[in-house]
């Protein structure tokens, strides 16, 4: 078997995510290639050759993938990817955008955002906003795969010694273009490489009260999460949003603070290893899922929190 | 420009679905259905695009067996202008729908066509990129923002560090995020009128797709359940317990 992972990175640097991919990939078993299609991606190409488990990288370093256009970049790898037997990719907001249009360009369906791999056409993967696991199989010649990050260990960063190979695919559609982009500038890790996460919720009251989280985030080298429900009454970007359609997150420590626990909520984050609730409404369907309880106002909890670590 | 929107019969947002006893699907007996949370907002933003002028009709399209047309007429009732249901029995599967759509694009000349980004029960998050390269157009998914200007289409876009803009040719597929708009209720008498908008029925063959699934459920099960734990009673004794019990802090 030969399998094609299409790397998450930022041109400089590989994502962790891509990391996670590489595992599912060794748990199916085969020649592992790894894709880094982006504009001055060298770096991203030799992060990539270091990792584990990867027999060669393919760097495709072209001005026409520099921002991932879905248009561009699926039809490269359609392309190549017609040599392998499997087509990895995490579940980011990347992969999500590409993976399917590369599927639909080879004419077999995608198996989305997989949690285990049961053997080399079977996986188990969530449904139903993870409240029932499917176990599917394809029949498809290629087999093209998200990969839910949070259901594999990550593979080491160091230690591999993969070749390096430059693509000179250019695939430009010309049917899309870059405007711009706003990326949240943080000192603080990123919520799904994050071990400790602190959420607000509803309860949060509006955008200035997630300062109180902010603080106790920054002592436990937190990443700071939010609920949908704070996400749509405005208080907080949406690149902040844990939950079925936002970010899937198991940290070793998990606290939802001012969140009711909806099932949407709790499909992004119930396989962290610890979760603390704290809610004053002791009825909250968070506390049925929460390790530690804590039934308080949060304007208290929080303080007294910041004050004791 | 004419604007195609797709929309899906899933169980309602609010029922917490669970796996049959005998592990051959989702247990779906008695449980409210409802248009897909996702979709509800394509076809909100396709009506709002119709009363600013910038489209002259809105078609709504579902797939599925006969009670997929609530959907279809609930999504008139909110202001599309007529529907077509795609009408069968077989457990369809993304890449199956979206030639399906492609059909219909071709026959309808659409030049926005708008999705959910995804459907709350397959969580699949496919059929619009897919729907994009069968027809050989470009994609805005998880659109927050869509401003149609000189013929294109602007679509600022929800990703993991943020927001993105693009900019698209026309036709193009949007799919919908979250924080694109919220959907208005249909008032009484537009549900009455919804009755009497024009519905056809169309099958898989008419649009010249065989509609068999690619990708076989060998069974379905219930996640691992969390134990539910212990209720602290103070911030000191949960500070101590996370030190010295679970040892995360």
């Amino acid at each position: 078997m030969s399998i094609l992972v299409i790397a998450e990175h930022d041109n400089s640097s590989l994502k962790v995510a891509t990391l996670n991919t590489i595992a599912a990939a060794k748990a199916i078993g085969g020649d592992i290639v790894v894709l880094v299609a982006g504009a001055n991606c060298a770096g991203a190409g030799e992060a990539a050759a270091k990792a584990d488990g990867v027999s060669k990288v393919l760097v495709a370093d072209n001005a026409a993938y520099e921002h991932q256009l879905a248009e561009n970049v699926s039809l490269l790898i359609s392309e190549i990817g017609k040599d392998y037997t499997h087509i990895l990719s995490p579940s980011t907001s990347n992969g999500k955008n590409i993976l399917p249009r590369v599927a639909a360009l080879l004419d077999v369906e995608q198996i989305s955002d997989i949690m285990s791999v049961e053997s080399e056409d079977t996986f188990k993967r969530p449904i139903y906003a993870g409240n029932v696991i499917a176990t599917v199989q394809s029949t498809d010649s290629i087999k093209v795969i998200t990969v839910r990050g949070t259901a594999f260990d990550p593979v080491a960063s160091e230690g591999g010694s993969a070749s390096v190979e430059s693509l000179d695919v250019v695939k430009d559609a010309g049917i899309s273009s870059f405007v711009k982009e706003e990326i949240a500038k943080s000192e603080r890790p990123e919520l799904t490489a994050a071990k400790v996460i602190i959420s607000g919720g509803r309860g949060m009251q509006n955008g200035e009260n997630f300062k109180l989280l902010e603080v106790v985030a920054d002592k436990l080298g937190a990443a700071v999460g939010a609920s949908r429900a704070a996400v749509d009454a405005g208080f907080v970007p949406n690149d902040m949003q844990v939950g079925q359609t936002g970010k899937i997150v198991a940290p070793d420590l998990y606290v939802a603070v001012g969140i009711s626990g909806a099932i949407q909520h709790l499909a992004g984050m119930k396989d962290s290893k610890v979760i603390v609730a704290i809610n004053k409404d002791e009825d909250a369907p968070i506390f049925q899922v929460a390790d530690y309880g804590l039934v308080a106002d949060l304007f208290d909890a929080l303080p007294e929190l910041d004050s004791k670590l | 420009m004419k604007i195609l929107v797709a929309v899906k019969r899933v169980a309602d947002a609010n029922v917490k679905v669970r796996a049959k006893a005998d592990g051959s699907a989702a247990d779906l007996a008695n449980v409210k259905m409802a248009i897909n949370p996702f979709c509800e907002i394509a076809v909100e933003e396709a009506v709002r695009l119709k009363e600013k002028g910038v489209a002259t009709e809105v078609v709504v399209v579902s797939m599925g067996d006969k009670a997929c047309q609530e959907q279809i007429r609930t999504a008139l009732a909110l202001g599309a202008d007529r529907g077509i249901h795609v009408e069968t029995d077989v457990d369809l599967q993304p890449l199956a729908i979206a030639k399906m759509l492609k059909a219909i694009v071709d026959k309808e000349s659409s030049e926005l066509i708008i999705l959910g980004k995804q459907s709350i029960d397959g969580d699949n998050n496919q059929t619009g990129q897919m729907l994009a390269a069968l027809a050989g157009i470009p994609q805005g998914t998880f659109a927050s923002e869509v401003v149609i200007e000189d013929g294109k289409a602007a679509v600022t876009r929800e990703i993991d560090g943020g927001l993105q803009t693009i900019s698209l040719s026309l036709p193009a597929v949007v799919t919908t995020d979250l924080r694109l708009n919220e959907p208005r209720y249909a008032s009484l008498p537009n549900i009455m009128k919804a009755k009497r908008k024009p519905l056809d029925v169309v099958s898989p063959a008419d649009l010249g797709v065989d509609p068999a699934p690619g990708v076989t459920t060998l069974k379905v099960e219930a996640p691992a359940e969390r134990q539910a734990g212990i209720i602290v009673e103070s911030v000191e004794e949960l500070v101590d317990k996370l030190k010295n019990e679970a040892k995360v802090i």
